[in-house]
C-alpha cells in the first residue's frame, strides 16, 4: 500500500480527536496500570515497583469489600427502578393531560438542581422526629427512624436520593423517544381494540429498545458515578454502611494520599465498567431494532 | 553600532523596570471556609489592608473550598512544584504535610526579639497540634474548642436551674433524666443530651475520654492508644447514654441537623464547636446557656481549627513575605475582631484584653466560655497518616454506637488497625 496525499489527509483531520482520547482517555489509563503496581510516593521519595502487593492489599481489605458490595446493591436498586419510574413517567406526560408541561418540568427538576445542594435539603427530610419523612410516619403510628444514623437504613437512604435524582434526567429520553413513534400505530391499535398495557407491551417497549439500552449503559454508569451525595449525607457512615467504591477511592486517593492503592481501586473500577459496557454491547445490541 | 548601544542600554532600562516590579512580592494564599458567615469578604478585606500597608508584598487569597479540599489543592499544587506561599489548613494535617515535605518551620523566620515575643503570644493550647520535635510547623489563625449548649427554658420546665449546667458525669445523665420528655406512646419528644457522631465523631469523643484522662495519642504521632481501658470507659459512657439511660437518640447522630435539633427543642443540651455560636445566637427562638463540657477526673475538651502554614517549595522572599502576613493577621486587634465575627476563639490572651473584645465579652457572657476552657483542652488527634487513622477510630465509634460492636471489640480493632498503620512511622 503506498502512503499517498490522500493518506495524509485523513490522517490530519483525525489527527485533533487522536490527540484528545490519546491525552484524555488512554495515557490516563495506561498510567493508572502502572501506578497500580507501585508504591505510593511519600515526600521526595520516589516511587518503586511493589508487584501485585496493592492487589494482595485490596483483597484483604474489609473497607474495600464492603464498599463494593454497598456498590452492587446501590447499582441493583438504581437501575431498574429509576429506569421503570422515568419510563412510566414519560408515559404519563406523553399523554394529552391538563397541566402537561408543569408535570414534565416538575419531573425534570430533580436533574437541573446541583446534587449538593439537594443533598443538604434532604438532610431536613431524613432529620429523626421533626423531619419531613418522619413526620409522615408518624401520622400513620410508624416510630420515628434515623434514616442516616441506622447502619440497617443508611444505603437505602442515600440510594432513594439518587433514583430521585436519576429518574427525570432519564424520562426526558423516553419522552422524546416515545414523541417520534408514529401516531398511526395507536390508531391502528386502537381500531383492532387492544388494551393499553398491550399496545405498550407490544408495540411501544420494543420500539423503545434503542433508547433502553441508551438509558440503561447511562444508569449504569452513574450507578458508580454517582457519590457526590454521600459526601454531604453520610461520609459513607456510619461504620462505611454507606460507603460506595468511587466514595472510597476518593477517600484512598486524596485523604490518604496513597496513589498506589488508589490506582489499583481505579483499575477494578475501570475493568467493572469495561465488562458491563461489552456486555450489554454484544447482548442486548441483537434484541434491539434499530430503524 | 550607536543604534545597538542604544538598544542595548534601553534593554537594561526596561530590565531595571521589570525588577522594580518584581520588588513586589506575590503571596498566593489559599484559605478554606469552614463556619456559616461573609468569611470570604472579611479575609479579602483583611488582604487589602495589609497590602496597603505593606506596598512591596502583593496577598492574593484563594478561596479553596472546605478544608479537605483546601489540602487537595495545595497538596496537588505542591506535588506539581507549584505550591501556594502559605495556607490555612486543618492543624492535625501537620504530619501529613511535614511527611510530604510540604511546609517549613515557623521558627526560619524567627529572627528578632519581637518575632519570639509574638510566637510566645498564643494560648499554649492552641501551639500543641503545631509544635513537634521542637519545631513550631503551624501558627493558630482560626481555633475552636467543643462546648455544651443548654436550653435555660427547658431546665426551668424540668424544675432545674437554668444557671446552672451540669458540671460532671453523674450530674449530666442526672439532669439528661429530668430532661428527656416523652408523649403518652412513649415517643421522645426531647432528648436530654446529644452529642453528634457523623463525620468526625473522634472530635466530640475527645471530649469524653480527655475527661475520663486518656490521651489519645503521643505527641510524636507514632502511637494510639485506642484500646486503653479509659478510651473504652469513656466510648461505654457515650454509648451507655442512648443504650442504657435512653436520654441520647440512639444510633449516628448527624453533625449538621445538630444546632437545628437544639434550635427546634428536639434536645435540650448538645455539645458541638464554638463556632456555632454566633449562628446559635442568632436563631435560637428561647435563652440559651453556653457552659464548658462536663468534667469526670478532670474537665476536658479537644482544640480543633486551621493553622496557618508556609509552603516549603515557595521562593525564599514569598516565603519571607507570609510570614509577615501571619504576624499582621494574629496581632491582637484583628484576632478580636475574627472572633467577634465568626465565633472562633482568639488565639491569644492579649486579643481579650482589646476594647473591642472586651465590651463584645461584657454584653454577651458566652463568648469567653471557651477561652476559659482552654486550660483544660489538649491536641487534636492527630498522628502521622492522619487521616487513615482517624478513619479507624471513626469506624470502631460508629459501630459502637450503632450496637454493631461493644466498645472494647469496636476499639480493640481501630487499635489493630491504628498499629499496623503507624508501624512505618515508629
Amino acid at each position: 500500500m503506498t502512503f499517498t496525499s490522500r493518506h495524509i489527509q485523513a490522517y490530519l483531520l483525525l489527527l485533533p480527536a487522536f490527540v484528545f482520547l490519546v491525552g484524555f482517555t488512554h495515557y490516563p489509563a495506561i498510567a493508572t496500570l502502572i501506578d497500580s503496581v507501585m508504591s505510593a510516593p511519600r515526600g521526595g521519595r520516589t516511587p518503586v515497583f511493589v508487584g501485585l502487593e496493592n492487589y494482595q492489599a485490596m483483597i484483604q481489605d474489609p473497607v474495600f469489600w464492603k464498599s463494593a458490595t454497598n456498590n452492587l446493591w446501590f447499582a441493583l436498586a438504581t437501575i431498574p427502578a429509576s429506569m421503570a419510574i422515568s419510563i412510566v413517567m414519560a408515559l404519563w406526560v406523553n399523554d394529552k393531560i391538563a397541566g402537561r408541561q408543569f408535570l414534565r418540568m416538575s419531573y425534570f427538576l430533580p436533574t437541573v438542581m446541583p446534587m449538593i445542594a439537594v443533598a443538604n435539603i434532604w438532610i431536613f427530610f431524613y432529620t429523626p422526629d421533626y423531619g419531613l419523612i418522619n413526620q409522615v410516619l408518624q401520622l400513620f403510628g410508624i416510630k420515628s427512624q434515623n434514616f442516616l444514623g441506622d447502619p440497617n437504613l443508611a444505603l437505602m437512604s442515600v440510594t432513594i436520593v439518587a433514583i430521585w435524582k436519576e429518574a427525570g434526567f432519564f424520562m426526558i429520553f423516553y419522552l422524546a423517544a416515545l414523541q417520534t413513534l408514529s401516531p398511526s400505530y395507536r390508531e391502528a391499535a386502537q381500531i383492532e381494540g387492544a388494551s393499553r398495557w398491550y399496545f405498550f407491551w407490544r408495540i411501544q417497549w420494543p420500539l423503545l429498545m434503542p433508547t433502553t439500552i441508551f438509558v440503561l449503559v447511562n444508569a449504569l454508569i452513574n450507578s458508580v458515578r454517582m457519590v457526590d451525595h454521600i459526601f454531604v449525607m453520610t461520609n459513607g457512615g456510619p461504620n462505611n454502611a454507606s460507603s460506595l467504591l468511587l466514595f472510597y477511592l476518593y477517600e484512598v486517593g486524596f485523604k490518604f494520599w496513597d496513589r498506589g492503592y488508589a490506582s489499583t481501586l481505579t483499575v477494578v473500577l475501570l475493568a467493572i465498567l469495561a465488562i458491563a459496557g461489552l456486555m450489554q454491547f454484544f447482548l442486548l445490541d441483537r434484541r434491539a431494532h434499530y430503524r | 553600532m550607536k543604534k545597538l548601544i542604544r538598544s542595548v542600554s534601553m534593554a537594561a532600562a526596561s530590565l531595571c523596570v521589570s525588577t522594580a516590579v518584581l520588588a513586589q512580592t506575590e503571596v498566593s494564599f489559599y484559605f478554606p471556609v469552614a463556619v456559616g458567615g461573609p468569611i470570604t469578604k472579611i479575609i479579602d478585606g483583611y488582604a487589602a489592608d495589609f497590602n496597603k500597608s505593606n506596598p512591596n508584598i502583593v496577598v492574593t487569597p484563594v478561596y479553596a473550598g472546605s478544608y479537605q479540599e483546601t489540602i487537595v489543592k495545595s497538596l496537588t499544587a505542591h506535588k506539581s512544584g507549584k505550591p501556594p506561599s502559605a495556607a490555612i489548613l486543618l492543624s492535625t494535617d501537620t504530619f501529613t504535610l511535614i511527611d510530604e515535605e510540604a511546609i517549613v518551620p515557623i521558627d526560619n523566620f524567627v529572627k528578632t526579639d519581637a518575632d519570639r515575643q509574638w510566637l510566645k503570644s498564643f494560648f499554649p493550647a492552641f501551639m500543641l497540634n503545631g509544635q513537634i520535635d521542637n519545631k513550631t510547623w503551624g501558627i493558630p489563625f482560626q481555633r475552636s474548642t467543643v462546648v455544651m449548649y443548654y436550653n435555660k427554658e427547658a431546665f426551668k420546665a424540668a424544675g432545674l436551674d437554668p444557671e446552672k449546667a451540669p458540671a460532671t458525669w453523674t450530674e449530666l445523665v442526672e439532669m439528661g433524666t429530668k430532661l428527656t420528655k416523652r408523649d403518652a406512646s412513649g415517643n421522645v419528644t426531647q432528648w436530654g443530651i446529644q452529642v453528634p457522631s457523623s463525620g468526625f465523631p473522634y472530635w466530640l469523643f475527645q471530649g469524653f475520654t480527655t475527661q475520663n484522662g486518656a490521651i489519645l495519642a503521643n505527641s510524636n504521632g507514632t502511637t494510639v492508644a485506642f484500646d486503653d481501658l479509659k478510651t473504652i470507659e469513656a466510648l461505654q459512657f457515650w454509648m451507655d447514654l442512648s443504650q442504657k439511660y435512653k436520654i441520647h437518640p440512639p444510633g449516628v447522630v448527624q453533625w449538621g441537623t445538630t444546632p437545628r435539633d437544639f434550635m427546634e427543642g428536639k434536645s435540650a443540651m448538645i455539645w458541638t464547636t464554638t463556632g456555632n455560636l454566633t449562628n446559635i445566637r442568632k436563631n435560637a427562638p428561647f435563652e440559651f446557656g453556653v457552659a464548658m463540657l462536663p468534667a469526670n477526673v478532670r474537665l476536658g475538651s479537644p482544640t480543633g481549627g486551621g493553622n496557618f502554614f508556609i509552603f516549603k517549595n515557595a521562593p525564599e522572599k514569598e516565603q519571607q513575605a507570609a510570614y509577615e502576613f501571619a504576624k499582621w493577621l494574629t496581632q491582637p486587634e484583628r484576632a478580636a475582631q475574627w472572633s467577634i465575627d465568626t465565633g472562633y476563639v482568639a488565639v491569644s490572651p492579649a486579643a481579650y484584653e482589646t476594647p473591642a473584645l472586651k465590651t463584645y465579652v461584657a454584653e454577651f457572657p458566652p463568648a469567653v466560655v471557651a477561652r476559659d476552657q482552654l486550660p483544660h483542652a489538649v491536641a487534636e488527634l492527630s498522628t502521622h497518616d492522619n487521616q487513615r487513622v482517624t478513619k479507624a477510630l471513626n469506624d470502631g465509634l460508629q459501630a459502637g454506637l450503632t450496637g454493631t460492636k461493644t466498645a472494647e471489640q469496636a476499639l480493640k480493632d481501630a487499635q489493630v488497625e491504628a498499629n499496623r498503620l503507624l508501624r512505618p512511622y515508629q
